[in-house]
């Protein structure tokens, strides 16, 4: 079976050479249409997840959702951006007006810059680096710059407040985010996310098998990374009322929510890249089109665990964030940093452990010592925790609690 | 095949100039359609319905850079991990395992180092 | 467009409110209020910060200051009642009982049993409908998005129920001098059965998700403690004292309209934290619900109104036949009664503490004073105390764990 996206590629190519364009131009104007494709993938996805997050965050809350612009308010976004364009865009007197303005675009382009990498099947995506992690780090913190300067150019003491969390809290984030990076680079031997992917062929093959602490890390770091509940101090409404982006009107203000709604995503997809196999599943080898599906639906699973935890957790607090940062996440990723590659490099020679249904679920020895050590880790890390935690873990008492009953007290003369 | 010409960083410079041309779209759109009444009431910056009292821009308290510091140690340790975590199962392949091991526990060691003695000073608590 | 000419306000000038770090700019000046979402209505609260800690917090009250006191000295005793609905809008039957409670105390008016016993069933619905508000937006402070949802969905049955029996979802003016306005509708046994048949599940529900989240734990454990002797101090009543291990409860210490008849505890912590007073919240909503369940169980038959109809008008019915009823029912709505020269004060326990109404009486139809005491206002003056040195984060927690309510404070 032929892929279709192949088939409009070839297409494409004919047309194009039918048109006797100077080549450089055949080029330029190739690059320009692919591009534009995953752009408008990207932004299609988030307008939307906009709906998608309204309406399961509803569902979890018992109500409807939106439900009056077009079937089940699917349109809702739409109606949203027009309202947004159609605000007056306003601007602080006392702002720094150069930041300010370019504090949006900064949001977007920077998301927008990591879809460049991202494999939606083994034969479709943006360009393929081979460093393309390295990228992934390094475009995604952009994203800190334009909640800085956001904050800082407002001349607003919330959006400050916001501004001070962003900084705190983004930077301090990105150090377990790229410890978890290295890991499954370290397993795929590779910076290239297409190879990263192509390794986790089977089920059993998943980094998330092999890792899941470092999963966890990395989706613990990259929700904080994107700024979303629990993590989301740097616009806690009911604190800062909006944090950084607090003087933002129109669609500016609409710029920094799709920069928002389009990284958590991203981080979606990257997690389910990274350690959920992708495009990888049952027939993508006779058919790459079924691996759109694959990594869309995997990249959905995770983006519906970042709405469930928005609408359920309380927001922590920045002190409790950075504790959990430093001394949580960062020693975990460190001590995964360091056992790995010697638990890799001990079972180098070992084999496969056991095969069933005809090599689809595969676990080999490697991936077993490495499942082992994360549990181990984890297990340590538990104790660790415990032993030193200044909370106080008594409350354990039966659930739910009744109140002691108390003897009538005398009337009252 | 259309897609397996794009191997260059050459799509990405023309995405940064197609997510710019959105983010220029949609800004000119946003002023083009807003209506345009500004007052010096509205110029204010908000603060809860009050007028502010003193600037709005201030020093950052110095534990952000504190935080900044730790960052940029663990950071740039991370990107010297990059390479090595490519490399590292080719060394081995090639019978030198135990040293490409070895030194990068050595590296990890040090870094692990200035990580308990900044915690020892209390670098790391939130006051 | 030019500005109007509005009075600057310097550091200089709120020099003996702030520290001495603040008129050489280490510090940091901001208005928390009137227009922010977690002040619970239009507190405002003048923030030192010192970063993200609280080095001096000075509420200013008075945006929701409507007069009401002094409004109701204008009117005769029955039709001031309405006014009381709009004090602590949350608790609005609470605020009827206890106006009606001492006009029946002042004229020396009697309350038939069963009018008694629906007023505590409503005022206990009401108790759960005014946590449940608190419990939501003391949620959706810490972030905790669907809690709120779930408290306003459960606390629309309750408002279904009011609606049911005064015609209002709030502002009921259900009770009346002697009485209520008439006797409950047909389907309001049911709806109330229904309502504690679903509602401990509820609050199960509701624990679930908070009690023992780590994070909740955190946000509130060891926040804004206050003293045993320091919540005396300070004259706290209700949850807020019993959160620090008082056990002082005014339907229990002093029992008014039959509370002696009901069996209940009333829930004490002894951590004085925004964690205890959560528990005893969340306590006091299942004790609710059991006097509740007690006083429909135990539901006297009789009369609703006294049959006094010097201070209670004459049923409808009767106007069609009794001259004296017409002229009954004229008087007391043009002139009302007269009370006598002679001032009491009434106290009962809102969900938010002690809510007394002190009133006296000149002989005439009209109030010569009516002064609330209102648990809000008391409480709310621990504040500045409370949240020195904590983060602004917790200082949210805090507002919300004191539980005030801005019509009850500013009135």
């Amino acid at each position: 079976m032929t892929d279709p996206l192949a088939l409009l590629g070839d297409w494409l190519l004919n047309l194009l050479a039918q048109l006797n364009l100077p080549p450089g131009l055949r080029q330029v104007i190739l690059y320009l249409l692919g591009v534009s494709v995953i752009a408008t993938v990207a932004l299609v996805i988030t307008i939307f997840n906009t709906w998608l997050e309204r309406k399961i965050a509803a569902r979890i809350q018992d109500r409807l959702g939106p439900n009056r612009v077009g079937p089940w308010g699917l349109l809702q976004p739409i109606a949203d951006a027009i309202k947004m364009l159609t605000k007056e865009d306003t601007t602080p007197a006392a702002a720094d007006k150069v930041a300010y303005n370019i504090a949006p675009i900064l949001a977007v382009v920077s998301v927008l810059l990591i879809w460049a990498v991202i494999p939606f099947t083994s034969q479709w995506f943006g360009t393929q680096l081979n460093v393309a992690v390295l990228y992934i780090a390094a475009v995604g913190s952009f994203g800190v710059l334009a909640v800085l300067m956001a904050g800082w150019s407002s001349n607003n003491k919330y959006a400050l407040l916001g501004a001070f969390r962003a900084v705190s809290q983004l930077i301090s984030y990105e150090v377990p985010l790229f410890l978890s990076l290295l890991i499954p680079v370290l397993l795929a031997r590779s910076m290239d996310i297409s190879v990263i992917v192509e390794k986790q062929a089977t089920l059993l093959e998943m980094y998330v098998v092999a890792a899941p602490l470092a999963a966890l890390l990395f989706f613990i770091s990259s929700v904080a990374e994107v700024g979303r509940t629990p993590f989301d101090l740097l616009e806690a409404e009911s604190e800062i009322v909006a944090g950084y982006h607090i003087e933002y009107s129109g669609f500016k203000f609409g710029m920094f929510q799709a920069g928002e709604f389009m990284h958590t995503f991203t981080i979606a997809a990257l997690t389910a890249l990274l350690f959920l196999g992708g495009w990888q599943g049952p027939g993508v080898a006779q058919a790459p089109i079924l691996g759109l599906f694959y990594f869309m639906g995997k990249s959905f699973a995770v983006y519906f665990v970042t709405m469930w935890m928005r609408s359920t957790l309380p927001r922590i607090r920045i002190d409790h964030m950075q504790a959990l940062n430093w001394k949580i996440l960062v020693p975990i990723a460190l001590t995964l940093l360091m056992l790995t590659p010697i638990v890799d490099y001990f079972t180098k020679d070992l084999g496969v452990l056991f095969s069933a249904f005809g090599g689809a679920l595969t676990l080999s020895w490697r991936f077993a010592a490495l499942l082992l050590t994360n549990i181990l880790v984890t297990l340590a890390a538990i104790e660790a925790v415990r032993r030193n935690a200044k909370r106080n873990f008594v409350e354990r008492s039966r659930f739910p609690e009744r109140p002691v009953a108390r003897p009538p007290r005398e009337e009252a003369a | 095949m259309v897609t397996n010409l794009l191997t260059d960083y050459w799509p990405i410079l023309v995405l940064l100039l197609v997510s710019l041309g959105f983010a220029g779209i949609a800004m000119g759109g946003g002023l083009l359609l807003g209506p345009r009444r500004s007052s010096a009431r509205k110029q204010e910056a908000y603060e809860s319905g009050m007028r502010a009292i003193g600037p709005g821009t201030r020093q950052m308290p110095v534990r952000f850079y504190l935080v900044a510091v730790l960052f940029i140690l663990f950071d740039i340790e991370v990107i010297f991990f990059l390479p090595w975590a490519v490399v590292f199962r080719q060394y081995y392949e090639n019978g030198l395992g135990a040293f490409i091991l070895l030194e990068m526990l050595v590296f990890i060691v040090i870094l692990l180092v200035g990580y308990a003695y900044a915690w020892k000073k209390g670098a790391l608590e939130w006051e | 467009m030019t500005l109007e000419p509005v009075m600057e306000v310097t550091v200089n000038d709120l020099k003996h409110l702030l520290s001495d770090r603040a008129a050489e700019g280490d510090t940091m000046l901001l208005n928390m209020g009137p227009q922010h979402p977690s002040t619970h209505g239009v507190l405002r609260l003048l923030l030192e910060l010192d970063g993200e800690i609280v080095v001096n917090c000075i509420p200013d009250i008075g945006f929701l200051h409507t007069g009401i006191e002094k409004n109701m000295e204008a009117k005769t005793y029955i039709k001031a009642e309405v006014m009381t609905d709009r004090l602590d809008y949350l608790n609005t039957t609470g605020n009827n009982l206890v106006y009606v409670m001492a006009i029946e105390k002042l004229v020396g008016l009697d309350v038939p049993p069963r009018a008694e016993a629906i007023r505590v069933l409503i005022v206990e619905l009401q108790r759960i409908a005014s946590h449940l508000v608190w419990l939501g937006t003391h949620g959706l402070d810490l972030a905790a998005m669907s809690i709120f949802l779930y408290c306003f969905r459960e606390r629309e049955m309750i408002l279904d129920i009011l609606e049911m029996c005064g015609g209002q979802r709030m502002m009921t003016t259900y009770f009346r001098p002697g009485g209520l306005w008439r006797d409950t509708p047909v389907e309001f046994e049911a709806a109330v059965r229904e309502f504690i048949r679903i509602f401990p599940k509820r609050v199960d529900e509701y624990e679930a998700l908070l009690t023992r989240n780590p994070i909740f734990i955190d946000r509130t454990k060891g926040i804004g403690v206050i003293p045993k002797d320091k919540a005396l101090e300070w004259g706290l009543t209700g949850p807020t004292l019993r959160g620090s291990g008082i056990d002082y409860d005014i339907r229990r210490a002093f029992p008014y309209a039959g509370y002696q008849d009901y069996e209940f505890d009333v829930p004490t912590e002894e951590g004085g934290d925004v964690y205890a007073r959560y528990k005893v919240r969340m306590q006091e909503m299942r004790e609710s619900l059991r006097i509740v369940q007690q006083a429909l169980d135990n539901m006297p038959l009789g009369p609703v109104n006294s049959a006094n109809r010097k201070f209670v008008p004459p049923p409808r019915s009767e106007l069609g036949h009794s001259m004296e009823a017409v002229i009954h029912h004229f008087k007391l709505w043009t002139e009302g009664f007269e009370a006598p020269k002679a001032s009491v004060y009434m106290p009962v326990e809102s969900p938010r503490g002690e809510l007394g109404v002190f009133l006296e009486g000149d002989g005439g139809p009209r109030p010569y004073r009516v002064h609330f005491r209102t648990p809000s206002f008391t409480n709310l003056q621990a504040l500045p105390w409370l949240s020195e040195g904590h983060y602004v984060a917790d200082l949210v927690a805090i507002i919300g764990s004191i539980d005030i309510v801005l019509g009850d404070v500013d009135r």
